[in-house]
């Protein structure tokens, strides 16, 4: 009992410290969203007004905008072509060059980004396409795609063929036996990947600077761009808000989850 | 009951109304199929008919073919070669859906999102029926499992047995013609096995549908089933009614698979009138009936049940009287093994060999019962001996 007790106390002091590493910088960054003074370090009083100026600044609100709709639309189309690619890697016949694929289908998630972002670029510029708001929903959609596959077909994997059998035996053909059993089941894991696709997409910079073009640029390159000049409090400000925006959707979608396992979900978990 | 789920009506609701040609042919005829993964013959020209309301059990080790035999039924696999007949219909390239046959999954496959009472209705569903009618429908076949009260459950908030009630209920609410049972009760402990499978003769007869079952238990599928085909390496080895697979076994193979037996190897040396005399390595010259089908010279083995061995302490003509053409054999007690009805004995021959004997243990002080390494004699007439060809 004492050995345990006395690593109990060992983990609380290295999980204290974990956490004051990964959570105090987002703590003063918030804190000092509302600061009255105009210089970063310096505490000044508690004030509103960087938020004032930040919904008065109309290109950090366009920046806001279009990184929202592009992590929303191309989130969504990631969700569906790696939800189409995790399907046919899991479900389909043995068809050649199965490996092959599933390893491409991967190689998002190692390679590196500048490399990613800048064969984007040779590509759209080679196609003559202009970069805006579409190329960065396509550059984001083929870098986020690789990560719902990967979490929709652990969970596909995890699932019994069987169950698609029995629809098939209760008089489902294939289709139907895959949207009344298979998709429920899988939906968790649609959702999660949806999020992952969403979270990445409005995080990214490198991927981004790459493929958009003038007058569209979107929150992670405006507020490096701004940063660059010297930190305004104003960055704080909508710094903080992205982070409350993260922190609603994951209390949501850990509440959903909690809900789907609470109806007698068997789900795995994700 | 058997007014309310009568055989004709699941026939013909099944098939969407078709009357099949019921009198005479057999509900299912298998005709030459066979399906090889890649160069592995799961299944190797298997033929067999199967009539209305039988209870038939596939039975053989794993890896026989039997699993993938009820999925080309079922529709899961299309077999390579040979034909699917369902009341006349050539089925084997149907889909699953396609199919008046259901299924029971080994792990029972229920639907993990859905409610006991939506898994039931979920074939209903599909059948198009009337709202009204599958509530009928599910509150039937919650009765006939008798799962009341369990209706909106999910299936992990339900045991085994349930779980296995579920999945019955579900294969049972299309009625379709042919049920599948994929070892329906491997997941059961022993006593809910035995409990279970009294229900499921009893519900077989009740709907007067056809069971086909798959099974590794021998006893499972003696219990059940009132025909069993034994499957070995994709063949069919025999397909006979359980007593005649057990005394009548027609190979060396199937006389070991199902139940215990004595075997002796040996060649023919005598014939005298309907009886043969095998000279054997381990037991000397046995007396056997001859096989119906007259065999030559030539190696056969011997066979004869344990249960069919008598042990006395001293030879049987003094004893009974009984006429001489009898096998009497000396030996030892060698090993004992009390199993509650019977006691198994081992008796090592004066010959050599080993024989087994199964005593009923009739009375319950038995002062008369054998301890180790007293001499008996061991008794069987040549009626209790099968001649096997080596």
């Amino acid at each position: 009992m004492r050995k345990v007790s006395r690593l109990s106390r060992f983990n609380i002091a290295s999980l204290a410290l974990g956490l004051a590493f990964l959570y105090l910088p987002i703590l003063i960054l918030v804190l000092y969203s509302f600061n009255a003074s105009r210089l970063v370090t310096v505490w000044g009083g508690w004030s509103l007004r960087w938020y004032r100026e930040l919904f008065n600044d109309r290109a950090m609100i366009e920046a806001v905008w279009m990184s929202l709709r592009v992590a929303v639309s191309s989130a969504t189309i990631a969700t569906l072509l790696g939800t189409l690619a995790a399907v046919a890697l899991s479900r389909g016949e043995r068809f050649r060059g199965r490996t092959l694929f599933s390893g491409m289908l991967y190689a998002p998630l190692v390679m590196p980004e500048v490399i990613t972002g800048l064969s984007l670029l040779l590509l759209f510029v080679a196609l003559n396409a202009e970069r805006g708001f579409w190329t960065v929903t396509i550059a984001h959609t083929t870098l986020t795609m690789c990560f719902v596959a990967v979490v929709v077909q652990s969970r596909l994997g995890s699932l019994d063929r069987s169950l698609e059998e029995a629809a098939m035996d209760l008089g489902c053909d294939p289709v139907r036996a895959f949207v009344a059993v298979t998709l429920p089941l899988i939906a968790p894991a649609i959702v999660a990947g949806w999020m992952l696709a969403f979270t990445l997409s409005l995080d990214d910079l490198v991927i981004a600077s790459f493929t958009t073009g003038p007058g569209s640029a979107t929150l992670p390159i405006r507020i490096y761009s701004e940063v660059r000049l010297g930190v305004k409090p104003e960055i704080n400000a909508i710094c903080t808000l992205v982070i409350a925006l993260i922190a609603v959707v994951i209390v949501i979608a850990s509440l959903a989850s909690k809900l789907s396992s609470s109806q007698g979900e068997s789900a795995a978990p994700l | 009951m058997a007014e309310e789920l009568p055989g004709t009506d699941v026939a013909a609701e099944a098939a969407g109304g078709d009357a099949y040609p019921a009198a005479g042919g057999p509900l299912l005829r298998i005709e030459g199929v066979a399906k090889a993964f890649g160069t592995f013959r799961a299944v190797d020209g298997v033929s067999l008919d199967i009539k209305a309301g039988e209870f038939f059990a596939l039975l053989g080790p794993s890896g026989c073919g039997k699993t993938t035999l009820l999925r080309m039924l079922a529709g899961f696999e299309a077999p390579d070669e040979g034909r699917i007949l369902l009341g006349g219909k050539d089925i084997a390239q149907a889909l699953p859906h396609e199919r008046p046959i259901n299924m029971m999954f080994q792990n029972y496959a229920l639907f993990p999102h859905l409610s006991v009472r939506d898994n039931i209705a979920f074939g209903l569903k599909r059948a198009g029926m009337a709202r009204a009618d599958i509530a009928t429908r599910v509150a039937e076949m919650v009765a006939l499992v008798k799962l009341e009260g369990l209706e909106k459950r999910k299936p992990d908030q339900l045991s085994g047995g349930q779980r296995q009630r579920v999945a019955l209920a579900r294969a049972l609410a299309r009625r379709p013609q042919l049920l599948l049972l994929d070892e329906p009760l491997a997941a059961l402990d022993k006593k809910l096995r035995e409990n279970t499978q009294g229900e499921l003769m009893e519900l077989q007869r009740r709907l007067g549908m056809t069971f086909i079952i798959v099974t590794h238990d021998q006893e499972e599928a003696m219990t059940m089933a009132s025909r069993i085909g034994v499957m070995k390496s994709g063949k069919l080895a025999q397909v006979a009614s359980p007593r005649e697979l057990y005394e009548a076994p027609r190979s060396r193979w199937i006389a070991e698979f199902v139940g215990d037996i004595n075997l002796f190897d040996g060649e023919s040396k005598l014939r005298d009138g309907h009886r043969l005399v095998i000279g054997t390595r381990d037991a000397g010259a046995l007396v056997v009936a001859e096989p119906r089908e007259p065999v030559g010279a030539g190696r056969f083995s011997v066979a004869i049940r344990p249960e069919k061995v008598k042990l006395s302490r001293r030879a049987p003509a003094s004893e009974a009287g009984r006429e001489t053409a009898i096998n009497t054999l000396d030996g030892v007690i060698a090993d004992i093994c009390y199993l509650g009805g019977t006691t198994t004995y081992k008796v090592k021959l004066d010959t050599g060999g080993m024989l087994q004997a199964s005593v009923a243990n009739s009375a319950r002080i038995d002062v008369d019962a054998y301890s180790l390494n007293q001499h008996v004699v061991a008794w069987f007439t040549p009626d209790d001996c099968v001649v096997l060809p080596s």
